[in-house]
């Protein structure tokens, strides 16, 4: 795959695109072929967005604006989650972090600006896309079919089937299925009794385990969390916590969207906060107190830092 | 973070606890063991029962009527299943029957007057059988995902559209000049006559759709949608297009009934296929398949399928007035929702 060399880039996002499009197995990128990133901001950014100079983040962000008419919902985000980190997204209502996380998930288009996986500019025309390019998204609904197992939840879309002639036909390969199951969630360090087991039948912990797992399974850049806890008793939530950060020590990096400001707090290694479609403070929770956070939040600080300039 | 290194062992401990709905009560875990055999043993029990009652229930005669009698209903139960599975509903399938058969028939008819190659209009009469019902399946399936408008609604035109469509079709006449290897196909037996060929065929389907629905991506993903359409769609499976499969399978198995009755009966009647929507749907709950989607399988159908059949024969030998055999089946479907819900509620959902 090519690295980011830093040629011209336009050529650059042409390939990038293109081969994303091709990696696409089930063929939904082809229909708006055409299609090209929305004419923005394509100077590169500044080096210094990166904090790990050795690998390039997995995700990154670059400039990214969305504009609904004349409201700005986003107003030049950066933002780059790297090996590890598990980096919590807050910010007031209407801040701009569901079209945020909506853009990176493949559900919403920016209106300029880049997204690049491990340095090489991506394109999404919807979510299967971002999926396959490594990019999970945990659901407050979780998304799982109740009445089907574990196992066929954490493939489904796309199943494995045997090879051969009845492989064409779509003979499932359950055994297959059910066995990286039971490895991807055991990597997970998630105890579920059976992954023949039926969802409908697991507990609520449990089932936001299988989300979970499913999501670390697949997600090999990212994996999404839109306010993951926000249905869940105060034991489920810590739970969830745990879950996260196993999830995290495997490497992939989590993006946590939550107004659960003590949890953030807790469970994050960054905390970056939105206010009004920009990317006001990057902080970090050893460094600061929640209270700071809470201020970035609702404005209060940026206020003072503008009164002290 | 500091903490980190307590995390393990934080995550090992309360799993256990976690484990709990396993241990559900042996009440709960009976009744959902007894869910999937509880029809079956009904099956039997009406069985033993009408055999008491009548001993000619054990007859070859017996079992010829009640097994020809089930063919037409477990066809169209079949492809009911797949649709009843994913939260839909096809009330057509008895009207696509019906024209399916008038239309193949009326080609044979025509085809035979103007050169008797009953090989060759057998052929096309078959096709065109095949042809119309999965045609105004997919008509139903494309009218329910494009202007996407409930199945019920749907079909329920469908059902009223294709019947005026059968009459139409020959002026509310029947066709009863038909090709000799159809009329063979409808009557002919294997087995020194213990197994009618439709009966063969229906057995057949049931064993290659139980297959595909229990074990292939495409069964897999019509209980997904039935049970969560959206997770399914963020899965990045094209519902619609599942959907509009279904609802085409349903139509291609109405126009393999419409042959199976055409065939049996040696003649294709505008009234064929009249009301058996209303029994394959039957079929379908009383084997065990939830009205709301995400359940059931081919195996219950079948079941299904048999009861209505036994019950028919039964109360015809045991010298039940008619009228009472639908009172029963009425009952019957019913009291199979009504034993699928207390078990649904014993269950976890």
């Amino acid at each position: 795959m090519e690295k980011d060399t830093g040629g011209p880039p336009d050529e650059r996002d042409g390939t990038a695109a293109d081969e994303t499009r091709g990696s696409d197995a089930t063929g939904t990128g082809g229909a708006h072929g055409g299609a090209a990133t929305p004419a923005g901001d394509r100077t590169p950014a500044p080096a210094g967005s990166t904090t790990a100079a050795t690998e390039p983040p997995r995700v990154e962000v670059r400039q990214v604006t969305k504009r609904y008419g004349s409201v700005h919902a986003l107003r030049g985000v950066d933002l780059s989650l790297h090996t590890g980190e598990v980096v919590g997204l807050v910010g007031d209502n209407g801040a701009g972090k569901s079209t945020l996380v909506n853009i990176i998930s493949g559900a919403l288009p920016p209106t300029s600006g880049q997204i690049l996986i491990d340095g090489r500019e991506v394109e999404f025309k919807t979510p299967i896309d971002a999926r396959h390019a490594g990019i999970e998204t945990v659901y407050q609904d979780l998304a799982l079919a109740n009445d089907l197992n574990i196992w066929a939840n954490m493939f489904l879309g796309r199943e494995r089937t045997v090879s051969g002639p009845l492989g064409w036909l779509g003979w499932l390969d359950r055994r297959a299925m059910s066995r990286q199951s039971a490895k991807d969630l055991e990597q997970t360090k998630i105890r579920i009794p059976s992954v023949s087991s039926r969802v409908g039948r697991l507990s609520g912990g449990q089932r936001q385990a299988v989300a979970v797992g499913r999501a670390v399974a697949w997600g090999s850049r990212v994996v999404l969390m839109d306010e993951p806890t926000a249905a869940l008793g105060v034991e489920q939530q810590e739970k969830v916590g745990e879950l996260i950060q196993t999830v995290a020590d495997t490497g992939t990096p989590v993006l946590l969207i939550s107004h659960n400001l003590p949890q953030v707090y807790k469970i994050c290694t960054r905390v970056v906060v939105l206010f009004n479609g920009r990317i006001v403070a990057d902080l970090r929770p050893a460094e600061v107190d929640i209270d700071e956070i809470v201020g970035w939040i609702t404005g209060s600080a940026l206020i003072a830092k503008e009164l002290a300039r | 973070m500091s903490t980190s290194e307590t995390k393990p062992t934080a995550i090992a401990e309360p799993a256990p606890s976690a484990d709990a709905p396993d241990a559900v009560p042996l009440f709960q875990r009976f009744m959902e063991r007894i869910g999937q055999f509880w029809t079956l043993g009904v099956l039997i029990l009406l069985v033993i029962a009408f055999g008491i009652k009548a001993p000619s229930m054990y007859t070859k005669q017996a079992w010829l009527s009640t097994a020809t009698y089930a063919v037409e209903y477990l066809i169209l139960a079949i492809g009911q299943t797949f649709v009843i599975i994913t939260a839909g509903i096809d009330l057509s399938v008895g009207a696509m029957l019906g024209f399916s058969g008038m239309a193949g028939a009326l080609v044979a008819q025509h085809m035979l007057g103007v050169h008797d190659s009953s090989t060759l209009s057998t052929i096309v009469a078959i096709v065109v059988m095949l042809a119309a019902g999965t045609g105004l399946g997919l008509i139903n399936g494309l009218l329910i995902t494009r202007i996407k408008l409930p199945p019920f609604i749907v079909t329920l035109g469908s059902l009223t559209g294709i019947t005026g469509g059968i009459d139409l079709l020959n002026g509310g006449n029947e066709v009863s000049i038909l090709p000799n290897p159809i009329n063979a196909l409808g009557t002919d037996s294997v087995l020194n006559g213990w197994l009618p060929l439709p009966v063969l065929i229906a057995i057949v389907l049931a064993i290659v759709f139980g297959f595909i629905l229990a074990r292939t991506r495409f069964g897999l993903r019509t209980y997904a949608i039935g049970s969560n359409e959206t997770a399914t769609r963020r899965a990045g499976i094209r519902v619609d297009r599942h959907l509009i499969r279904v609802y085409t399978l349903a139509g291609f198995l109405a126009g393999v009934a419409g042959l199976m009755v055409t065939a049996n009966q040696g003649v294709a009647a505008p009234v064929a296929g009249q009301n058996d929507e209303l029994y394959a749907i039957a079929a379908v709950v009383i084997g065990g398949a939830s009205i709301f989607g995400g359940t059931g399988t081919i195996f219950g159908t079948v079941i299904g399928t048999a009861i209505l059949s036994v019950l028919t024969t039964g109360l015809i030998l045991t010298n039940v007035q008619t009228f009472w055999q639908q009172v029963a089946i009425g009952a019957v479907v019913i009291i199979a929702v009504a034993v699928d819900r207390v078990r649904a509620r014993a269950g976890t959902d």
